[in-house]
């Protein structure tokens, strides 16, 4: 074990994953993040604790992720590299793990031209890849970045992102291997709609042998609207959502209800998909779906390891 | 070359309120070909600030016009002995290192910048200018196919594409080209597609302790060309 979390057991243990995300509050109160911990806490295995997602100001993750703690549940730390230096990342991944906290997912985190403070300065002094890698040197070789030694065990869990709807398609998959080659162990994919792409970019992780090495869970995010649906079509990096499921949620009786449909049929024909390991569901704002969704999915009552 | 823009005729004229004679400079070279602050443009700033000036009815500025080949070579700078004498400060349409070459030339003489300087870069079209060199100090154009990632890839990362880039464009900007979408088609262009598959460990940003200064051997050193 690396880490000894509970994501890292499911997962070593060869069971689907299942994790869910938590937004933290524009605020200072433990009390949101605890009411939506306890939503989430029997229906997941490991819970995200987004870092300041879409450049909004928010409550830090890593406070987020010790409040997690406090309920048992398992939390998984997103480090962006937007608004913090290596010093800084570092001294906050010692920080975590001194608090218990074993899950960390690298992200490049986006743009700040789209958050609360358009006007900021960005960092990006390491990228999501070279972070990765920094990860499984404190880990593995107990070195910081620049080679001197950390002292005591650095146990992390060491997550990742890939957008298998980016550009370039063909690329994708030479940027999963090249980020399991820097020590990523699991993966959260960008929310998945069009499942036939997702499904082409998953033969050709398993015909390199990727789907060995790394326990790749595809993130699904259900839609509490057309507007929602549609804003992230335009507005959320990264996310690609088909016509078809626009149209689908427009000519729907209730689209709210078709929202959570929507991707049900997803994680329907998600489970099939051989390699794949889990899934991540993506309800920030809306995490009192988790549970519904993950029970009409098939999928509880989540293993006790 | 430095691309820069004019700053509007509303700050120039804020930053010259104190001042009642004040030479308009341009510059030859970058300003020249960026449109910012040529011949022409001292010329066209000369009369708007006039006729700014004949509007507000407060006649209190003179204005001479003068444009060097370049403001940021001291040799250059001697030119303007005998025509700042008498003036009370120097509107310099040179980018920021021209202001500055300027200023240590002439200690006593207040200057004043009249563009913003943005960035290096080359015309793209007609009147379109592109930044293309951070001047990072460490040149990577080799690995990614003369395309720069620190420069045009915004968040300067060495290992992208991130997972941000749709239809080819940039997350932050729907309409700018992907640096790292570039540096694949290219790449692949060239067969040189391993050099993307490759890591690369984080950047060392000593190279860049402000202010640099580059110190060529030959010269000061051997005394190649120092006559």
């Amino acid at each position: 074990m690396k880490a000894g979390t509970n994501l890292e057991k499911i997962l070593e243990s060869g069971q689907f994953a299942v994790t869910a995300e938590v937004g933290p509050p524009k605020g200072s109160s433990p009390a949101v993040i605890r009411r939506r911990g306890e939503l989430v806490r029997n229906s997941v295995d490991a819970v995200n604790v987004t870092d300041n997602q879409t450049a909004v100001v928010r409550m830090s993750s890593v406070a987020g992720c010790a409040i997690l703690k406090t309920l048992g549940v398992d939390p998984i730390m997103q480090i962006v590299c937007r608004d913090r230096n290596r010093i800084a990342i570092q001294s906050d991944v010692l920080g975590a793990i001194a608090l218990g906290i074993g899950n960390i997912l690298c992200l490049s985190g986006d743009h700040q031209r789209f958050g609360n403070h358009p006007t900021s300065k960005s960092v990006f002094d390491i990228d999501s890849m070279q972070l990765i890698q920094a990860l499984k040197n404190m880990r593995d070789e107990k070195q910081f970045i620049s080679g001197e030694e950390v002292s005591g065990e650095v146990p992390i869990y060491i997550g990742a992102a890939a957008n298998p709807f980016a550009d370039p398609f063909e690329f994708r998959v030479a940027r999963l291997a090249k980020k399991v080659k820097a020590g990523a162990d699991f993966i959260q994919t960008q929310a998945v709609y069009d499942v036939d792409r997702f499904r082409r970019w998953m033969e050709a992780v398993c015909e390199r042998g990727l789907d060995k090495e790394v326990h790749i869970l595809a993130g699904v995010i259900p839609i509490r609207s057309v507007g929602m649906a549609r804003y992230m079509r335009d507005y959320v990096a990264g996310v690609t959502i088909p016509d078809e499921i626009i149209t689908r949620l427009e000519q729907a009786e209730k689209a709210k209800e078709e929202g959570v449909r929507i991707p049900l049929e997803i994680i329907e024909q998600l489970k099939e998909i051989p390699g794949l390991h889990g899934i991540h569901i993506m309800a920030v704002g809306w995490e009192d779906i988790v549970p519904e969704v993950v029970e009409r999915a098939g999928l509880l009552p989540r293993p006790v390891l | 070359m430095i691309v820069a823009e004019q700053k509007s005729i509303e700050e120039i004229s804020r930053m010259i309120e104190p001042y009642g004679k004040v030479l308009i400079l341009g510059c030859g070279t970058c300003m020249t070909v960026c449109d910012a602050g040529g011949e022409r443009e001292v010329s066209f700033l000369h009369s708007a600030l006039d006729l700014a000036q004949a509007r507000s009815g407060n006649g209190v500025h003179s204005f001479s016009e003068y444009t060097i080949k370049r403001q940021c070579d001291l040799e250059f700078l001697e030119m303007l002995l005998g025509r700042i004498e008498d003036v009370d400060a120097v509107l310099s349409l040179g980018c920021g290192v021209g202001v500055q070459a300027v200023a240590e030339r002439f200690p006593d003489l207040p200057v004043l910048p009249g563009v913003n300087t943005y960035f290096m870069g080359m015309p793209k079209e007609w009147g379109v200018w592109d930044e293309r060199c951070t001047a990072c100090g460490d040149c990577r154009l080799g690995d990614t196919a003369g395309i720069c990632p620190i420069t045009r890839c915004t968040k300067g990362i060495l290992n992208g594409p991130c997972a941000g880039t749709k239809n080819g464009k940039c997350e932050a900007n729907k309409d700018m080209d992907c640096a790292w979408v570039l540096i694949y088609q290219r790449l692949e262009r060239l067969q040189q597609l391993d050099n993307m598959r490759r890591y690369y460990p984080p950047r060392n940003f000593r190279t860049i302790p402000r202010p640099r200064r580059i110190v060529s051997k030959a010269t000061v050193e051997v005394g190649v060309n120092n006559e």
